[in-house]
């Protein structure tokens, strides 16, 4: 009697489990809660337990997974996210090497996967795969415009040595150029560095009119720390990945004066009312914070949101097609995806098309400078 | 490069070759004692700092709980032993020590008001909460398996360090952190200026080494250490226990760990992972002395230090492979130089 209990509860749970995966909208997330890309991954996980599980109607499961900031770990977790759970979707991951391999994995398994992470990809690995976060030649672009305005003629170059840096690299090397302004130094470091002694003294005997640190939260301080142990006098540029408040905390009195280009949502008390993403933007500061306290919204966990506004507006154009749990539902996506027209979501708005699967204009960016902890928007 | 980037270079290269010094030293007395490669050493270095940052900001910190919680369990094992031999009378003794010391750290560190607290006193605080998690550690994972092979035993240090780290996270967040530095002091010397803190690390540093030469060269309990390392079983018949040894082993690892933490948080960003980094270069350089030679480890230690700062100015983006290839060489130097002996297991 007890083993038949047993059995049917078992079958039960089975059946329980089994079902929704048939006919609702399902969302495989692998995102880096742990390990070195974990200030990233955190907030964006975070982001997830606030959205509605509805969508048009119809039911949508979140599956969320830590790749603990590891390829090999994002590989397995989309696998098993693509041939266990059958998602329709893939979101992730928070940084760019994970990224770049589920993104292996989604065009293999013709699986749309939202990104969080900027990455850059050959046009024949890029049919499925959609970015949130602005591509880092648009912010490298918005930076080389300000050195070229305030007269910056030489430039020296710090940053993390992966993908992340590299890619900023080759953006602001081709900006710069075009710009007259010549890189005369470039240095790496990597997250878990304890000292950059040697590339800041480096740098700085270069004697460029700025500097460029590429790095991202927290270990994007250290540079900024020594470059002002060093006496370094010219304008710092950071990049938009150290918007968050440990990079703040740690950096300190250091960071005053830099100068980085942040996604609207960043400072959305201070942009204009006219601003397409204000009130979005506003909305979701306003419930992440009250959720998770004060001061704690990132620019991470606006990416992530991003992802969700692009898979909202995708789904139902999809729907119409196909029933969810199924390829052609997947194409659906994808198609519904690319064709993202004027999505309004918490970095800016997002136009898809073809040839350009990141999406975001101008209206997706604005310089701050740091002012004793805090972002002043520069007009 | 001019004299005062070499002279800045050699400065920044010397502080870190003086924590990798430290770190050796502890890799080395842990594999000589215990035969334990201690991967988690670096552990303590991110939870001594961590500890302190978060004393500072005036929270009660989180590895209290994991010091209660090993505590208890140590308790509950040292008791079940003393009951089934019989020696109640040793009941007190355990409860005291495991229990009622994390209690009472525990109250000091409810009732203290922590973020206005002197310095020195913030850092014995931290000290006091991370360093007894040693001797816990010893006596609940390695002492049951004392007899393993160094396989195991290595085995189970990478399954400690996997657990440490993850704690870590758990407790501190994924963000890094920095604390004040001892001293805001600067001083001229020659064409160079010298910070304060590296000062403080440097002479820590030799302090802390001095301090070991003489423990192991004239304190009773120091000798039987040296006695254990260099024969096990005839320290044994000379009535020096090796449990005792193990846990005096691992308070002294875990004193040098955390104190190594307290001194580079200011000069670094400290994360919840960083520990093993600085632990693997403290490990190259115990390599470099072969696990057993302490002046060659403390030697190896600054050239890691120096190897690391100058390759980070002439080739930033081969650092690290610099640095870990410097293994290479000395395996094979030392593979060639000493005649091989196989370990009896």
């Amino acid at each position: 009697m007890q083993v038949k209990k047993l059995a049917v509860l078992c079958s039960l749970a089975a059946a329980s489990y089994v079902s929704p995966a048939l006919a609702d909208v399902t969302i495989g997330i692998s995102l880096s809660a742990t390990g070195p890309g974990a200030s990233l991954g955190i907030p964006e996980k975070n982001v997830f337990a606030l959205l509605p599980t509805q969508i048009g109607g119809e039911k949508v499961n979140f599956i969320v997974l830590d790749d603990a900031t590891d390829p090999t770990m994002a590989t397995k977790n989309a696998r098993k996210l693509v041939s266990e759970d059958k998602v329709d979707v893939l979101v992730g991951s928070s940084t760019t090497p994970a990224t770049a391999a589920i993104a292996e994995v989604a065009n293999e398994s013709a699986t749309p996967q939202v990104t969080i992470s900027p990455v850059s990809l050959p046009a024949e690995r890029n049919k499925w795969v959609f970015r949130t976060p602005q591509q880092n030649s648009v912010m490298a672009a918005a930076l080389v415009g300000h050195m070229k305005q305030n007269g910056v003629k030489t430039l020296g170059f710090i940053g993390f040595s992966d993908a992340y840096g590299e890619d900023w690299l080759t953006s602001v090397t081709a900006k710069a150029e075009a710009a007259g302004i010549k890189l005369v130094a470039t240095e790496r470091y990597a997250r878990a560095d304890t000292s950059v002694s040697g590339q800041i003294l480096k740098l700085v005997s270069a004697r460029p009119d700025a500097i460029l640190v590429v790095g991202s939260g927290s270990p994007a301080a250290l540079p900024q720390t020594t470059l002002v142990e060093r006496g370094y006098k010219g304008q710092v540029y950071q990049t938009h990945a150290v918007a968050n408040q440990a990079f703040l905390k740690v950096a300190g009195k250091a960071a005053d004066g830099v100068i980085i280009p942040v996604g609207p949502v960043v400072v959305v008390d201070q942009i204009a009312d006219s601003h397409p993403s204000k009130a979005m933007g506003k909305s979701l500061v306003t419930k992440y914070e009250e959720k998770y306290g004060a001061g704690s919204f990132s620019s991470f966990a606006g990416h992530a949101f991003d992802a969700w506004r692009l898979i909202e507006q995708a789904v139902p154009v999809a729907l119409k097609s196909a029933k969810p749990g199924t390829p052609e539902f997947r194409a659906a996506l994808r198609d519904a995806l690319e064709g993202n027209k004027e999505v309004i979501a918490s970095h800016g708005v997002y136009n898809m098309n073809a040839n350009d699967h990141f999406g975001l204009d101008e209206r997706s960016h604005v310089l701050v400078k740091i002012d004793s902890g805090n972002y002043k928007l520069i007009k | 490069m001019d004299i005062q980037i070499a002279l800045l270079l050699a400065q920044d290269g010397i502080t870190n070759g003086a924590i990798y010094a430290l770190l050796a030293l502890a890799l080395v007395l842990v594999f000589a004692v215990t035969r334990v490669i201690f991967i988690p050493q670096g552990e303590f270095v991110a939870y001594g700092a961590l500890t302190l940052v978060m004393i500072q900001a005036g929270t009660v910190p989180a590895t209290l709980w994991l010091l209660l919680g090993a505590g208890v369990l140590a308790a509950a094992v040292d008791a079940r032993g003393a009951l089934a031999s019989g020696q109640k009378g040793r009941l007190a003794g355990v409860l005291a020590w495991n229990v009622g010391y994390p209690a009472v750290l525990a109250a000091l560190l409810y009732g203290l008001p922590l973020a206005t607290l002197a310095l020195p006193l913030q850092v014995l605080l931290a000290l006091l909460v991370v360093v007894p998690m040693g001797p816990l550690m010893y006596r609940l994972i390695y002492q049951p398996i004392a007899a393993a092979p160094v396989l195991i035993l290595l085995i189970v240090s990478v399954a400690v360090h996997v657990g440490m780290v993850g704690l870590g996270l758990l407790f501190f967040g994924a963000e890094g952190s920095r604390t004040p530095a001892f001293s805001e002091a600067r001083f001229e010397l020659g064409p160079m200026l010298v910070n304060g803190q590296t000062i403080w690390v440097i002479a820590a540093s030799i302090v802390l080494i001095v301090a070991l030469y003489l423990f192991f060269g004239r304190t009773i309990y120091g000798k039987a250490l040296r006695a254990t390392a260099m024969n096990r079983n005839g320290a044994r018949l000379m009535g020096i226990s090796p449990a005792l040894a193990g846990r005096l082993t691992f308070l002294l690892a875990a004193l040098i760990g955390a104190l190594s933490g307290v001194l580079i948080a200011p000069i670094t960003t400290i994360y919840y992972d960083t520990g093993f980094l600085i632990g693997l270069k403290g490990f190259v350089a115990a390599i470099v002395g072969g696990l057993a030679s302490y002046p060659i480890a403390a030697a190896g230690a600054v050239l890691v230090g120096l190897l690391e700062a100058f390759s980070s100015f002439w080739a930033s983006a081969y650092k690290e492979v610099i640095v870990f290839t410097l293994i290479i060489p000395v395996l094979l130097w030392r593979s060639f130089t000493s005649h091989h002996v196989e370990e009896e297991e």
